[in-house]
């Protein structure tokens, strides 16, 4: 137990002096939780918008005051006819044009409807529609107002649509636990590997071997460095998305440690089995990376919904930690599950992580080759 | 006596390259044993098969009475290794290197102080300095202080001394014989030939094969053939003279002289040195000396090396 001890802290004394690791191990949390929190996001603001008003009456000016007050939209242009759609699309500033029908205030308050037309520039379709369905929600809110009022006949059948759980859509909200996932895989996996492969490159591991240090002494003294300080990462990301972002926290702490530590094994285990296959730092770096990093952001969910992904994709999805992990955490944090829902998704991700134990304990070799 | 290394027809291949070839040989308890021998005659394999790190392909290793391939576990413990290449940590300092090995293999430092003092105590001035950042001598004791602290059985050694100033070679080797009156087995192998009499036996390893094993006396008294040392300041020249010397038998540079045989065995120097005038090399110094064991180890070598 002596012996597995000095082995910890011998870890923990190298993690310390390399000026390397401890950048990754604590700026890559900070900056990519900056980067995705701040640049990358999903949601719309300031799109330049233009309007093509035929009708000019106060209705037409009430609701176009409402797009111009939206934090989404920005009135960029006041066109006169439908020629300077075209035109001012090419110049490539306006995002979408909304028309007003000739008439409208008339033709709503008679008739019961008005036509709008949005024409948006689809080069960038995500965006596109985004700003669509934004101009869309705020004309309904309109709708909805001047029914209430009386002004208008109440017509037909009204849709009430709640979002649930992350009701202003915010993609933050969605990112924080696919970014949790990475940021583990690359701390937990990635450094482990390396640090392996560089005690087999530096011939260390030749002298460890000649010892009576057990393998799986070898192992776990390699991993518990890097288990706790995924931890402290874990916190802080945490800090930072409450604090930062107000991402909510719905569920349980405790529950949500629990399945970060059993996912955080899972990834010691990868990269301990990449350490075994690996013969140098090099290879279980791009080993790492390629295989483990990519699928984590690709195929896990993080990023494109794995309900979208073709059918052999979302098979390989299955495979992946990371896609039970996010599950998981999304649930926790914006639901408040607990292990009440989630004892499925929590037995795959232990099944998993034994697996890889059970393989990287096998696979390590107490030879040279 | 009992022997503490026992190897029998012992080969290993990588893939298509012969690394050892029907090595057999033993070494008693308490014998400071040497190989000699050039780089990749086979030397780092065959202490990988000491230290159980690599499976023989063939016949029979015997390490402190034991197998190397069953009862790797048992002999693992009883081993110092110090391996060819520095192999501690860098980025720990020395005193902590120490203190990690002696974790590792279950003691403290305080506990075998006595058997590692004469060469700790060198460092210790320099023991909060990185491992990395010492000299190549001060890295040898190092290693040779953490493969001690655990008081092996057998201590085997690659190549110790590759890279290291001639004072530390020779500090070194005053610390192995000291080691050796504790009463420790040790296997040392070196390219350096001046080292292999220092050793109790020698075993001269060449291409995958051991030439042969004696002790140092008597490996230099098979060298049977008269030897002479010729000096002159055109050294290139005086080689490729004696060279195409009609009764040249073999002509080796060795520092700033040349050895050289004759096919007539002893032979009168006058006649050399006629030989020499004329082909313009004047006041050529030749004189009669005693071979040493790399004498022997050129004469072992396969002929087609030795006019290169």
């Amino acid at each position: 137990m002596n012996a597995f001890m000095g082995f910890v802290v011998k870890e923990f004394k190298q993690i310390y002096r390399d000026t390397r690791t401890l950048v990754v191990l604590f700026g890559m949390p900070i900056i990519m939780l900056t980067l995705f929190g701040f640049a990358i996001r999903n949601e719309v603001s300031n799109a330049k918008i233009g309007v093509l008003d035929l009708s000019k009456d106060e209705v037409t000016r009430e609701l176009i005051q409402k797009l111009s007050v939206s934090k989404a939209f920005e009135l960029n242009a006041y066109l006169d006819n439908y020629d300077q759609i075209e035109e001012v699309f090419k110049q490539g500033e306006i995002k979408e044009v909304v028309v007003f029908e000739n008439n409208f205030a008339n033709k709503l308050v008679k008739e019961g409807k008005a036509d709008v037309q949005v024409i948006t520039d689809a080069t960038d379709p995500n965006l596109a529609n985004i700003v669509q369905s934004y101009t869309g929600a705020i004309i309904r809110d309109y709708v909805q107002e001047i029914n209430d009022n009386g002004v208008a006949v109440k017509a037909g059948i009204q849709p009430s649509v709640q979002m649930m759980y992350n009701p202003e859509l915010k993609s933050v909200n969605l990112f924080v636990p696919g970014l949790i996932a990475v940021i583990l895989m690359l701390i937990s996996a990635l450094m482990t590997s390396i640090s392996i492969t560089r005690e087999k490159e530096m011939g260390n591991m030749e002298i460890l071997l000649v010892s009576p240090l057990k393998p799986h002494y070898i192992i776990i003294g390699k991993v518990i460095p890097y288990l706790l300080l995924s931890v402290v990462n874990v916190i802080t990301i945490l800090v930072l998305a409450k604090f930062i972002f107000n991402v909510p926290f719905n569920g349980s702490y405790g529950f949500f440690f629990f399945e970060s530590i059993l996912f955080i094994v899972t990834a010691l285990a990868l990269g301990v089995f990449i350490s075994s296959v690996a013969q140098n730092q090099q290879t279980a770096m791009m080993a790492s990376l390629a295989g483990l990093l990519l699928p984590t952001v690709l195929l896990s969910g993080f990023i494109f919904p794995v309900e979208s992904m073709p059918l052999p994709l979302q098979v390989v999805s299955n495979i992946i930690p990371a896609k039970w992990f996010l599950i998981i955490v999304r649930s926790i944090m914006l639901k408040g599950s607990g292990l009440l829902f989630l004892w499925k998704e929590t037995l795959i991700l232990a099944f998993i992580a034994l697996a890889f134990i059970a393989l990287s304990l096998k696979k390590f070799k107490v030879r040279l080759q | 006596m009992a022997s503490a290394v026992h190897i029998s027809q012992v080969s290993k291949s990588f893939g298509a390259v012969k690394a050892l070839r029907n090595i057999s040989f033993e070494v008693n308890e308490g014998e400071l044993f040497g190989f000699v021998g050039p780089d990749g005659a086979g030397k780092t394999t065959l202490f990988r098969i000491l230290t159980t790190l690599l499976i023989p392909d063939s016949g029979e290793a015997k390490v402190l009475g034991m197998d190397v391939i069953e009862d790797y576990k048992k002999i693992r413990p009883q081993l110092g290794y110090m391996p060819g290449r520095f192999s501690l940590y860098q980025d720990l300092s020395v005193e902590e290197n120490m203190k990690f090995f002696a974790s590792v293999f279950g003691t403290t430092i305080e506990q075998n102080y006595e058997l590692v003092k004469p060469i700790y105590h060198m460092l210790e001035p320099f023991k909060n300095r990185l491992a990395g950042q010492l000299s190549g001598g001060m890295k040898q004791k190092l290693a040779l202080s953490c493969a001690l602290i655990h008081k092996p059985k057998l201590l085997l050694l690659d190549e110790p001394t590759t890279g290291v100033d001639a004072v530390s070679r020779k500090e070194f080797w005053e610390m192995l014989r000291m080691l050796k009156e504790e009463g420790i087995t040790i296997v040392v192998s070196t390219p350096y030939m001046d080292e292999a009499k220092l050793c109790d036996r020698v075993a001269l390893i060449d291409k995958s094969e051991i030439l042969q094993i004696d002790s140092p006396g008597n490996l230099t008294k098979a060298f049977t053939k008269a030897l002479y040392g010729i000096k002159h300041p055109d050294k290139y020249r005086l080689i490729n003279v004696l060279k195409d010397y009609e009764f040249a038998d073999s002509v080796h540079p060795f520092g700033e002289f040349i050895h050289y045989t004759d096919r007539r065995g002893s032979i009168d120097e006058s006649g050399l040195n006629e030989y020499l005038d004329s082909k313009g090399l004047t006041e050529a110094n030749i004189q009669s000396i005693e071979p040493d064991i790399e004498d022997l180890f050129m004469s072992l070598m396969q002929p087609e090396e030795l006019h290169v």
